[in-house]
């Protein structure tokens, strides 16, 4: 068990890097308490599984550090920092039986037979896997596999950290739900850090307490899901999270208010800074209401999910898209919107000016 | 719902079961005739019944020639695998290696087997050529054409260098299809190199091994060619293995119905043993 920090950590897969894009992660500084859940979202190529295989030891950093502890373990192999990784796809020997597979790291770091034993017989039994132990691994069906490479994770008591690399990837729909309730459980239970990276946000969402953001290399945010979803501090948050994605609208500054479709908006700060090379106004489209004044758009397309719908609009500076209750009458041809002050945002150059 | 019964879809097989008529099936059943049956040529036949199987499977001729077969089919393979695999698994995985690394390999596959044949009696003679001529002179007392060990010796390393590339291309192509996650897992479950090779790369490999084996036992056991040129299974009856001996039989002495015999029992032992290895190996795939 540990607490994991990252300082200014940079890696390049090239070994000469002339611009930001040879960069595979730029700048990662994170700070994770010990027993903590946490989830890195971001899309394919956001440099997640690149950030993900640094802490595990996989990767050595270009640049930067890793402390385990406040101890630094930046020169350490996977073995020495103590950590267990699952993959994407079950990861099994395939010629070994479920016990053995469950039992392997604890035999290569020398454990007696016996303390092996109910090691493994303990997690075999967390993991619903207790009937099954004797049988050969390659006969179990993807997500009977993906729990046998979880226990080789769970079976040793002194990992500092558990990390998941999109794990359910290959796990049918219906029995997703089941493996990550199991997983939280498991948190609860044996309460050690763990770390889980997706691009699926309700995956994310609903294992974290904390999930970071990461794109291009960076990271755009940390926070709980609810701070991600009502604050996003960068629009690309702001479009990943939620669906659908926020609203983010070209807008100009005057004196420090925002001028959107030559109307002046509600806005919680004043902005002092104007030096932007673009300014944008975001808003998500769950807090956007029809009105009798304010900005007027034309209905384009209504789309019902069954709960809610889902209401394409179009002014001058582009789509917007409001979400409302299913029940709600929709205004036909051209109506006025307005904008929940407290959840208004601008963004200059893609960050949020507070 | 009523499928409409057309089966008219058969008549395209008629072109390939006549092509594989032609080439199989009726040579085999020529030979299946001659087996049971004795001639003095001008087209006269006289039947004989099981005659010629008795006395090929009594024969102390055959038994010679099928145990050299053997045990020359078991130390190639027995050399021929382990060191295939040990060369794949030192190949470079990625760069400008690879390419050099799998030209070299395929070269000796894509030379003629005669010629590997003649190569390799020219590299091997004692006085002249290269092998025999060092061996010579570092102070071994070696002559393929003349001692029989010597042969055998040649013989084998004859067909390691021809065939072992063979075994390498495959292996390697088993190791390159293993998914770098199972290196990084066995990484943190802190497993050796040799648990490495025990329980992801060989287990990996199995399929692919599988067909060395086979194939590798096939071509062995019906080797002809290279032989033939390089020592003419000499000195004496030493390296006579049993197509030699076969081609002897049928070609050289024009025992047409003893051959004949022989060839069908040649032919089954090679079907059998094919049978064996591959029901062994693949006794564990239907579980999975």
């Amino acid at each position: 068990m540990a607490k994991i920090t990252l300082k200014d950590l940079s890696h390049s897969y090239l070994t000469k890097q002339s611009n930001d894009a040879d960069w595979a992660l730029r700048g990662v500084d994170i700070d994770w308490k010990d027993g903590g859940a946490y989830a890195l979202l971001g899309p394919s190529g956001c440099g997640k599984t690149t950030l993900l295989n640094i802490i595990s030891g996989l990767l050595k950093p270009t640049k930067g550090e890793i402390l385990f502890d406040d101890k630094d373990v930046t020169a350490l192999n996977p073995v020495e920092r103590d950590i267990a990784q699952i993959f994407q796809f079950p990861v099994i020997y395939d010629t070994m039986t479920v016990y053995d597979n469950l039992a392997f790291p604890l035999k290569n770091r020398g454990l007696s037979k016996t303390e092996i034993d109910s090691k493994v017989k303990e997690i075999g039994e967390m993991l619903e896997l207790t009937s099954t132990l004797n049988n050969k691994a390659a006969g179990l069906t993807a997500d009977g596999k993906q729990k046998i490479s979880l226990g080789r994770g769970l079976v040793r008591s002194d990992v500092n950290v558990i990390m998941f690399d999109e794990p359910l990837t290959v796990i049918d729909p219906h029995l997703k739900w089941v493996l990550r309730s199991k997983l939280k459980e498991l948190h609860q239970k044996i309460n050690r850090t763990m770390i889980y990276v997706t691009h699926d946000q309700i995956e994310a969402l609903t294992f974290a307490d904390q999930v970071v953001v990461m794109h291009e290399g960076q990271i755009v945010q940390t926070g709980t899901p609810v701070e991600l979803f009502e604050k996003p501090k960068h629009t690309f948050v702001g479009h990943f999270i939620g669906s659908p994605g926020m609203n983010i609208l070209p807008c100009e500054i005057e004196n420090g208010l925002i001028n959107f479709e030559g109307k002046i908006l509600p806005n919680n700060t004043i902005i002092k800074k104007t030096n932007f090379s673009k300014t944008q106004v975001g808003i998500r489209p769950e807090f956007i209401n029809f009105s009798n004044e304010g900005i007027e758009v034309k209905i384009k397309r209504v789309s019902n999910t069954g709960r809610h719908k889902v209401i394409d609009t179009e002014c001058n500076s582009g789509i917007i898209k409001i979400l409302t209750n299913a029940s709600v009458e929709i205004p036909s041809d051209s109506v006025h919107i307005t904008f929940d002050q407290k959840y208004t945002y601008v963004y200059g150059d893609d960050w949020i000016i507070e | 719902m009523n499928k409409t019964l057309n089966q008219k879809a058969w008549y395209f097989v008629i072109p390939v079961f006549a092509l594989v008529a032609f080439n199989a099936v009726v040579p085999l059943m020529t030979v299946v005739n001659y087996s049971f049956q004795e001639t003095f040529g001008s087209n006269v036949f006289q039947w004989e019944g099981t005659r010629w199987f008795k006395e090929i499977l009594h024969s102390e001729r055959f038994h010679a020639s099928l145990g050299r077969q053997f045990i020359f089919t078991f130390i190639i393979l027995l050399i021929q695998l382990p060191l295939g695999i040990a060369i794949a698994l030192t190949m470079p995985k990625k760069g400008w290696g690879v390419p050099i690394c799998l030209i070299l390999m395929s070269m000796p596959l894509l030379i003629p087997w005669n010629v590997v044949g003649a190569m390799w009696n020219i590299f091997a003679l004692p006085d002249i050529g290269f092998l025999g001529n060092s061996l010579n002179s570092l102070g071994f007392d070696y002559n393929f054409t003349q001692q029989s060990g010597d042969a055998w010796f040649t013989t084998i390393l004859m067909d390691v260098w021809h065939w072992t590339s063979l075994v390498v291309l495959l292996s390697y192509a088993g190791l390159n299809s293993i998914q770098p996650a199972y290196y990084q897992a066995a990484e943190i479950d802190g497993a050796s190199r040799w648990d490495i090779f025990r329980y992801i790369e060989l287990p990996k490999m199995k399929k692919v091994l599988t067909l060395a084996i086979l194939l590798r036992f096939m071509d062995s056991f019906m080797i002809y060619t290279e032989p033939f040129v390089l020592t003419g299974g000499g000195p004496g009856n030493a390296t006579n293995f049993l197509s030699l001996d076969l081609v002897k039989m049928a070609l050289g002495q024009f025992d047409l119905g003893p051959a004949a015999a022989m060839s069908l029992i040649y032919f089954l032992i090679v079907l059998l043993m094919c049978w064996v290895f591959y029901s062994l190996m693949m006794k564990d795939e239907g579980r999975t």
